[in-house]
This record gives structure tokens, C-alpha cells and sequence, in this order.
């Protein structure tokens, strides 16, 4: 319990990074879990170059897992590039979050980061690795 | 906590009946607070089947041989069981099926598809288990009926008065008996008699209901009644559906295959009498040995001291709920209530509640509990559930509040 709720994923739950909204973000996506019916919105702002994340910014409602990781990975993806967070593993921000997660937990952990590649993928068409295929018509309103 | 009426139900006796009790979660005794999602088995079941599998096992209504004719005779015992328990007219009216949900597909697909078209309204409540939501809805869909939802307040139970607003032809009513959300206990005969005299059909889902409070479907007046055998002690895999005769001999087969026929031929089938028509193919045998071994358990233990005592298992609950601070409860008075509580405790998730909960050993439920256009109309997300069940005992509720108090510590 006490590696569940570490300080450092408290610490991102009671003060995430990066909440908020932006107003005409280049790219947006939402995304629900259907088993507890959380639901996060990512914000992106590209740079001139039209590529790198210059401003990142999530909304919604979940669990301290969900906030705590998706507030994780708004530091993790400032300033990377939209075919690096394509790319990105999703080893490395459960990495970060550092906690053992059962399966249940472990869809709460990954909300955020699904919902920034589909939001990358409708913007710039970077590829969705093929975990996330389908999530597009499944889980994502 | 004070026991006063009918000290017929000794909880923490019963309890020596459920191996699952004798081990330890996470280095502390098991507080299993989650029966509303399915019940543990009691050993008495547990025996049935394998008592079942080990001395008479075999396929049934088929072979001429000795253990087909006993495997025969256990599974259409079981289906007495099931007439006796719901107080059917009839054995034929009890059809097995695999679950209460494919009890209400039965009738949604059977009974809809040929009775349901533009201009009919079906009907179920705000409160329903999306077991009897989304079937109802789709079949309408599909019919072109219109599908409308009576509303509940504030207590989560139904507004009957908005029964007035409710136009159209309406050809089907559907209900639970008792809401696996709320624990709410509905007013089913006043359904059903608003129901009749518009020409419905009354179609209850008792999954939740059966397990806790006595069920007579001649006292209900309904005219279908769905309830499994997962949540009142018996093995998954198995559900019934009881059916007014008349109704189902007129509907057409759900399922078809092997044993639900009279006569197969190249040109045309027919199909063989109630209940078979509805079985197609080899059915949960044992599960439904066991079910049968599950109602006599239930039985012998007394729905009626069931009742009585989880609502005062409930009542406790809130009280102590109430004295934790910061914990809001929905549902309605413990009174009209099964042995069901839903809360949430200010600003903390429920995931995160019931994570913290399960590292002091106590099983409870969190999420929207199969009810999103409930969980819409309350205004949250997710509730906590903690339900009970013949075999609960207070100490387990002191332990519920006691880790609340450790949730609200380190999230608070």
C-alpha cells in the first residue's frame, strides 16, 4: 500500500502539472476508462517548427493513479517531438510512475498516455502502435 | 451493534459454512463486502457438485442408461427447486439459462422482436443494471418502439407519479426488484398493475431481489422474472428465467440447436414443448445441480430473516458511515433497502478507496456497478458499494470504517 501511494504519486495527485485547458490547442483528444468511467482531455501546443510540444495540458476526473500519471507525463513530453512521443513506450512512464500495478490499475496508469498518441495522431498522423489500435473507435469519444 | 428482531439468522455461524473465510488477504482476515457482485459458496453447494460430478454425472433427457436417468432426475429436481423458490405455477414456466442478463435477452429477443414495433413504448427504470437497459433499448431500436426511462429522486426510488407522463402504447414494463446500485426495493405489484391495465407486459429482474427478499411471482403479478444463481450462493454459469406459460408458448425459440426441437427436416423444424424449446443445446448441468443445492441452503437459512437482517446490517452501515465525516451516501432509508450501500468519501476516487481498502483485507466494490445512466443522474463518475449477505457480520463494517479513516489519512 505504502509503495502504491508513494509520496511522489501523492505529490502529483494532490498537485498535478499541467491541469488545466487550452483554448484552440493544435491537438486534442478525449478519452474514457470504461471500467470506472474516468475521463482525461490532452491539450497540445506545437512550437513554430510544428512538430515539438512546446505546451501540454490535461482535464478530467480519475484516480490518484490516472491524475498522478497522466500529471507524470506532461513533464515527460514538454519540449520532445510528436513522433517521439509516438513512439514513446509505455515502459517508460510506467517507469516513472514506478508502482506496481495490477491489470485494473494498470488501464487507470496508461489513460493519459493513450489519450496524448491519439491526440498526436489526429493531429500530425504519427502512427498509433498497435495497443492502442481500435482505442480510436472503442474507448475514445 | 444490536440484534432485535427475529434472531433466526446466526451470521457468524453460517459463516463456518464458507471455506473462502478461512484464509487471510493480505495477512488479514477476509471482510467481503462485495456480495452484491456475486455471493461466496457455502460448502453444502460446494458438495452438491462434486457429489453430482463424482456419482452422477452424465448428459441429460438423453440416454436410456441408469446415471443419464439420475443426472436427469437431479437437474429437473433443481428446476422444482427453482418453481418452489419463485412459487411458479408451473416447472415448465422455469427455463435454465447462463445468466439473469440472457434470461432478459430471452424475453428481449423473444417477446420483442414480434410484439414491439413504431408507436410502442418500453419502458424500464433510471435504476436498471444495464442487463435490463441495454437490451431493452437495442430491441426498441431495432422494433422502431420508443424506449423511455422512469425517473427516480433524489433517494433513488422511483417516481410513480411520472407514470402519468408516460404516453404511447406501452407494451413493456421493466424493473428490478431490488436495484444492485441503491439497494433500493421497488414497488413491483404497482408496476405491474399499471403495466396490465395498459396491455404490458411486466418483465422483473430479480438478480439482486432473489438472493435477499422472498419472491413470489404470483404476488408480484408479473409475467417474467430473471433471476441467477452466481449471486445467491451457487455457481456461476447458470441463471432462470420463470415465464407465464401462456406467453412463452406463444413466443418464438431464442436459442436453437439440439434438444429444443420436436421434429427436424429439410423443409421445416418444429419446436418441442416448454421449457426445452428454450435449451437448446447441452445446458450447465451441475451449476445447475448446484443452483438447486444453493436455493435449498437460502431456503433453510430464510429469505425473510435474510431480509431482516441485512436491512439492519445496512442501517448499521449508514450510521457508521455517517460518523465518519466527509462520506456521502446515496439511497434510500434503510427500511426500503437491501443490504446495499453506495458512498463516496469527499474528493477522494473510489479506486483509489477501494485500493487502500483491499490492503486491510476488506472487498468492496468501485466503478459505475453496470449502472452509467444512474450513475449520470446521481452526478458522479463511480460510487463505493459495500453489500452484504447471509454470511456478513458487523465486525466486517467496523473494518469498512476503520480503513476509511486510513483512505481519508493518505488522500485526504
Amino acid at each position: 500500500m505504502e509503495d502504491l501511494y508513494r509520496e511522489v504519486i501523492l505529490d502529483h495527485y494532490k498537485n498535478p502539472r499541467g491541469h488545466g485547458v487550452i483554448e484552440g490547442a493544435d491537438a486534442q483528444a478525449e478519452g474514457l476508462n470504461p471500467l470506472c468511467g474516468d475521463e482525461v482531455s490532452i491539450y497540445v501546443q506545437f512550437a513554430d517548427d510544428g512538430e515539438t510540444i512546446d505546451e501540454v495540458k490535461f482535464s478530467g476526473r480519475g484516480c490518484a493513479i490516472s491524475q498522478a500519471s497522466t500529471s507524470m507525463l506532461m513533464e515527460m513530453v514538454q519540449g520532445r517531438t510528436a513522433t517521439e512521443i509516438a513512439e514513446l513506450p509505455k515502459e517508460d512512464l510506467l517507469e516513472e510512475v514506478g508502482i506496481p500495478l495490477t491489470p485494473v490499475r494498470l488501464k487507470c496508469a496508461l489513460l493519459g498516455l493513450g489519450v496524448l498518441k491519439v491526440a498526436l495522431h489526429r493531429a500530425k498522423g504519427t502512427p498509433l502502435p498497435e495497443e492502442w489500435a481500435g482505442l480510436d473507435e472503442l474507448d475514445l469519444k | 451493534m444490536a440484534v432485535t428482531a427475529r434472531p433466526a439468522l446466526d451470521a457468524q455461524k453460517l459463516r463456518a459454512d464458507f471455506p473462502i473465510f478461512e484464509q487471510k488477504i493480505h495477512g488479514k482476515p477476509l471482510a467481503y463486502l462485495d456480495s452484491a457482485a456475486s455471493s461466496q459458496k457455502p460448502r453444502q453447494v460446494l458438495d452438491a457438485l462434486r457429489d453430482f460430478y463424482e456419482t452422477s454425472y452424465a448428459n441429460v433427457h438423453r440416454g436410456v442408461y441408469l446415471l443419464s436417468e439420475r443426472a436427469t432426475e437431479a437437474y429437473e429436481g433443481a428446476r422444482e427447486t427453482a418453481r418452489e423458490f419463485v412459487n411458479a405455477p408451473a416447472a415448465r414456466e422455469v427455463i435454465f439459462t447462463r445468466s439473469a442478463t440472457e434470461s432478459i435477452n430471452l424475453v428481449a429477443y423473444a417477446w420483442g422482436l414480434d410484439n414491439l414495433g413504431p408507436g410502442d413504448v418500453v419502458l424500464v427504470t433510471e435504476l436498471e443494471h444495464h442487463s435490463n437497459f441495454v437490451p431493452w433499448q437495442y430491441i426498441a431500436k431495432r422494433t422502431g418502439a420508443a424506449f423511455r426511462l422512469l425517473p427516480i429522486d433524489d433517494n433513488g426510488e422511483l417516481q410513480l407519479d411520472a407514470l402519468g407522463e408516460i404516453d404511447g402504447q406501452v407494451k413493456v414494463v421493466a424493473t428490478n426488484l431490488v436495484s444492485n446500485s441503491l439497494g433500493t426495493v421497488n414497488p413491483v405489484t404497482k408496476l405491474a398493475a399499471w403495466a396490465h391495465e395498459r396491455g404490458a407486459i411486466m418483465v422483473v429482474d430479480a438478480a439482486q431481489g432473489a438472493p435477499h427478499h422472498r419472491v413470489d411471482v404470483q404476488e408480484l403479478d408479473c409475467d417474467f422474472l430473471a433471476f441467477s444463481s452466481h449471486k445467491l450462493c451457487g455457481p456461476s454459469g447458470v441463471g432462470a428465467l420463470w415465464g407465464r406459460a401462456e406467453l412463452l408458448e406463444k413466443m418464438a425459440p431464442f436459442n436453437l440447436g439440439g434438444h429444443m426441437i420436436r421434429s427436424v427436416k429439410a423443409e421445416e423444424t418444429t419446436w418441442g414443448e416448454l421449457p426445452y424449446k428454450f435449451e437448446a443445446g447441452t445446458m450447465p448441468i451441475a451449476e445447475a445441480v448446484g443452483f438447486g443445492a444453493a436455493m435449498d441452503y437460502v431456503s433453510a437459512v430464510g429469505v425473510e430473516a435474510i431480509a431482516d437482517y441485512e436491512s439492519e446490517l445496512a442501517s448499521y452501515a449508514l450510521e457508521k458511515l455517517a460518523e465518519v465525516g466527509g462520506v456521502l451516501t446515496y439511497g434510500p432509508p434503510p427500511e426500503r433497502r437491501a443490504g446495499i450501500v453506495s458512498f463516496n468519501v469527499e474528493g477522494i476516487h473510489p479506486h483509489d478507496v477501494a485500493q487502500v481498502l483491499d490492503s486491510e483485507g476488506v472487498a468492496i466494490r468501485a466503478g459505475h456497478h453496470c449502472c452509467q445512466p444512474l450513475m449520470k443522474r446521481l452526478g458522479v463518475a463511480a460510487t463505493n458499494r459495500a453489500s452484504f449477505y447471509l454470511y456478513t457480520v458487523p465486525e466486517e463494517i467496523d473494518r469498512l470504517v476503520e480503513g476509511l479513516h486510513k483512505v481519508k489519512k493518505i488522500l485526504g
